[in-house]
């Protein structure tokens, strides 16, 4: 039976706190009588019969017919696809979204239907490399379809390629995939990491273009929603679930797919970062000496390398299919189930390290950009109810957040980081005074489309997804970042954990509360 | 008198090159460059007069000099041993304070003005730097029968003086000198800016390097070439508030200058190359890597103006080939044509540029010629040591 989440209220006996470092760990000791560290819950049991339980799915839908009474000759079919944001790190093979797939498309040749179409809902991330689509496809699905044309990523800059679905109530237009949006049926394959992902979000999101995406990707949005990971709260999700109205009156007839997976995210050697440290075994200390010790040595490409090749034995705990919102008020409760920690108050200093990898830097780096939006856009937003930290309280992150990007995926960002923070760090006044020029830019445009970039404008929607934490706390301090680039972020360096509640102390007095939140493995705080 | 002087001595020159290397103490030690006793130069004949320094700057000709970096096409005109020093403020007999605008022109030299009015730079033939009744030079500081600022005393011919007002400070009058070759590339970039096709958005002109004649080539754009958008790449931070106080629009680091001049320019960036870029670029660095990155990034049919001496420089020209890049060097100062259709001396919008930006902020210390070494190495490391310009102060020196 696995252990539910736990908040561990630090006394002179606790052992140090593991804190990820990047692509590396530190050990730090939380203050005793005003520290607590969050522990996520443990690993919910799988389903053993995956295939089986796929197949029993897509014949029992919530408020839907079963899948194969959708399926006729002479139809248009597209089955569209989660890319590679998700899951993290990548689970080990074969992929969820290969399994479901390859039952779907026998389900559709069993019907008749000779037009399928894949297409992998990137919206404005960067284009997978192959090895990632036969990864999360399988060989014989990427083999059979890709080198007639028929497995495809959303280009979300191809004008002939997108179909104007219509406004919300407020305005909100929405623009997708038009080969979705011709479509007698549109199978949507969805991996359910956080409670954030699935729903219209799926389709309206994955399959949208920037005119679309710009309604909700923006710091007034962003900002009202408490959190991501409350639906009901979300100001995104409000946004979305509006367009998902529009879609489902004017759009193709959607046919939803969400699993949810369990927390056990790492493999051997790397057990030992799941566990609770003071239930380390000897081995467990062994194993994160060896590692720590060895990683410190290990040139940064040599470790990045290391770690994207993590792949995570999580396992698929739950398949539901059907009509969009009735499969993912399921699914959500499954997440939930998986991940809530009940966590009484909120914390004058809330602490976390931030790891390698965030859904956007996937074989790839960690640049100080999406450290920002890891830190403040997810882990911030890993609540239910109110923010761990209170308002005016301190965030204090561990990262090297070294001045370094992938040049290839993450163009617009070199120079968003180098043109737009040197001018702004106000989410507001950057989106009314760069964002045009850099979604619009012809160069980033042309690198969206033809290589593996992340669209122009992404940098900014991910220095938005932190808006919420930049209004709501008072200060961020990164604890082992490079000083310089700590900075042009608008934050402030320390060297070390002591440095930064030292630091802390001008805004949160000599005493603050402070809250460790360890993940991953990922959680939801719900705050009470 | 005491004064500094350089000799032809190759092994000394080699041994400069060599230790600059490793110190630019090591290489004024040991190179070329000697303090001691000279004679006083003798006036060369009517027009003449003699100049007491007062400030003499130390400039990045004179430092490749020293380090033995300079390149052997100066072999035929210069002449040794002369004493150093062109960036000179100094005093004529009667007292009057004096700006000296150092090339030995044609009438120094005893030769017709190429046109009525000439300054001394003017002319397309420079037959008359390596003849007349002088020893080869093509400035004062390079010709053993004048001297040098880097010295109390020398001699200069009437058309190379220029007369300063009482309230201009010696600290900025020696500043005018570099001044003139900044502006003087600044105004080289005019009628590329002129020519352009699409005048709806500001040409761009990209700047590599702020030391004094970066900043100096940044004032003249922003003074006397309207309708610009400066991108400058500087590398320390008192470079680059300097740049943003003389009329940048943007300043970024050097490795970061391409991707600003991509932005503004709205262009791809394909393989290592701009698409497009500005529309003039001007390399106030002048090493390999600085010019080729200039290249780099200038629009095809753009202009590249070479501001700092660039001496012996490797490159791969196939862009400079297919873009019709044009290079361009900017070694001095004259007669210029303003955008404004004025005719001006580079001299005098100098003055009026030094003046409005009072340009002694830039003067950052001073050393008696005794201490040389120190203010070599100074000059040579002034970047990082947060400084512009250096000088030798010769107003206590015993004449």
């Amino acid at each position: 039976m696995p252990r539910p989440g736990f908040v561990l209220d630090v006394d002179k006996s606790t052992p140090p706190t593991l804190f990820w470092h990047g692509e590396g760990f530190r050990l730090e000791k939380l203050p005793a009588d005003r520290s607590r560290v969050i522990y996520a819950p443990e690993p919910h049991d799988a389903i053993d019969d995956v295939d089986g339980a796929i197949r029993t799915s897509l014949l029992n839908p919530i408020d839907m017919d079963p899948l194969p009474s959708l399926l006729f000759p002479g139809m248009k079919l597209t089955i569209a696809f989660d890319d590679v944001s998700l899951p993290l790190p990548k689970m080990r093979r074969p992929d969820l979204r290969q399994r479901i797939i390859e039952q779907v498309l026998t389900m559709a040749a069993e019907a008749g239907v000779d037009d399928v179409h894949l297409i992998a809902a990137l919206a404005l991330h960067r284009r997978m490399h192959e090895f990632e689509l036969r990864h999360a496809l399988g060989d014989r699905v990427y083999d059979a379809f890709e080198p007639r044309g028929l497995l495809y990523q959303h280009d979300a800059e191809d004008p002939d390629e997108l179909a104007f679905l219509g406004t919300t109530d407020q305005g909100e237009e929405i623009e997708i995939n038009k080969r979705a949006a011709e479509s007698d049926l549109l199978v949507y394959v969805n991996i359910n990491l956080v409670a954030m992902d699935g729903g219209w979000k799926s389709t309206a999101v994955g399959l949208a273009s920037y005119r679309s995406l710009r309604h909700h990707h923006n710091p007034t949005t962003m900002e009202a929603s408490h959190s991501f990971m409350d639906q009901h709260a979300s100001e995104l999700h409000k946004s979305t679930w509006r367009m998902g109205k529009v879609m489902r009156d004017h759009g193709p007839k959607v046919f939803q797919i969400e699993t949810t997976l369990n927390t056990d995210t790492f493999p051997q050697p790397f057990e030992f970062l799941s566990k609770r440290e003071w239930e380390w075994s000897a081995k467990d200390r062994a194993l994160y000496l060896g590692a720590a010790k060895s990683l410190a040595k290990t040139p940064p490409r040599l470790a990045r390398k290391i770690f994207h090749g993590i792949e995570a034995p999580h396992q698929m705990t739950s398949i539901q299919c059907g009509e969009v919102e009735a499969v993912h008020k399921v699914t959500t409760q499954n997440v939930y189930d998986q991940q809530l920690v009940e966590v009484e108050g909120q914390t004058d200093i809330l602490t976390m390290g931030i790891p390698y990898i965030c859904p956007y830097n996937v074989h790839s780096i960690m640049n100080p950009i999406l450290v920002m939006c890891t830190a403040l856009g997810y882990f911030f937003n890993l609540y239910r109810g109110k923010p761990l930290v209170r308002e005016g309280g301190v965030v204090i992150l561990t990262h090297p957040t070294t001045n370094e990007f992938h040049p290839v995926h993450h163009p617009s960002y070199i120079d968003f980081f180098e043109e737009v923070l040197a001018d702004t760090k106000d989410p507001h006044v950057m989106s009314q005074k760069w964002e045009q020029q850099y979604a619009e830019d012809d160069w980033y445009r042309h690198l969206y489309r033809t290589t593996n970039a992340y669209h122009g404008v992404h940098p900014f929607y991910m220095w938005y997804w932190g808006s919420h934490a930049l209004k709501h706390v008072g200060k961020v301090i990164i604890v082992g970042g490079d000083p310089a680039t700590v900075r042009k972020l608008g934050f402030t360096p320390a060297s070390t954990m002591n440095d930064a509640f030292e630091i802390a102390s001008d805004t949160v007095g000599r005493s603050p509360t402070i809250t460790h939140i360890k993940t991953p493995p990922l959680m939801i705080a719900d705050v009470k | 008198m005491k004064a500094l002087k350089v000799s032809r001595s190759v092994p000394r020159l080699g041994i400069a090159r060599v230790a600059s290397a490793i110190s630019p103490i090591t290489a004024t030690k040991l190179g070329p460059l000697r303090y001691g006793s000279v004679d006083e130069p003798e006036l060369p004949g009517p027009g003449w007069q003699r100049v007491r320094t007062r400030l003499a700057g130390i400039c990045g000709s004179d430092l490749s000099l020293v380090e033995g970096h300079a390149s052997l096409y100066f072999e035929d005109w210069v002449s040794f041993p002369f004493v150093p020093g062109h960036e000179v403020v100094g005093e004529l007999d009667d007292g009057t304070r004096v700006i000296l605008e150092p090339v030995l022109g044609h009438e120094a030299r005893g030769f017709a003005p190429p046109f009525d009015g000439a300054a001394p730079g003017d002319g397309d033939d420079y037959a008359h730097l390596a003849t007349g009744h002088l020893e080869p030079g093509i400035q004062t500081g390079f010709c053993c029968s004048t001297g040098g600022g880097w010295a109390p005393e020398f001699v200069a011919h009437e058309t190379q003086l220029h007369r300063i007002a009482d309230d201009m400070p010696d600290e900025r009058a020696v500043l005018v000198e570099p001044f003139a070759g900044g502006i003087h590339a600044a105004l080289l970039a005019a009628p590329t800016v002129a020519a352009r096709q699409d005048t709806s958005t500001p040409a761009i002109v990209a700047v590599l390097g702020a030391g004094t004649m970066g900043l100096a080539a940044i004032a003249g754009l922003r003074r006397y070439v309207p309708d610009v958008r400066i991108i400058v790449g500087a590398r320390y931070p008192h470079q680059r508030q300097f740049a943003k106080e003389f009329g940048a629009d943007v300043v970024v680091a050097p490795d970061e200058l391409p991707r600003a001049v991509r932005r503004a320019a709205g262009c791809h960036m394909v393989g290592d190359h701009l698409s497009s870029g500005a529309h003039v670029t001007i390399d106030a660095v002048g090493t390999s890597d600085t010019v080729a990155g200039c290249l780099r990034i200038t629009r095809p049919r753009g202009r590249v103006v070479l501001l700092g001496m660039p001496a012996d420089v490797t490159l791969d020209l196939t862009g400079l080939w297919h873009r019709e890049t044009e290079l361009k060097g900017a070694y001095t100062y004259g007669t210029e044509h303003l955008p404004d259709g004025r005719t001006a001396r580079t001299f005098d919008l100098a003055i009026e540029t030094a003046n409005e930006l009072r340009a002694e902020r830039l003067l950052s210390a001073t050393y008696p010629l005794s201490d040389h070494v120190d203010a070599i190495a100074h000059a040579a490391t002034a970047g990082r040591r947060g400084a512009v310009k250096i000088a030798f102060d010769m107003r206590k020196e015993d004449r």
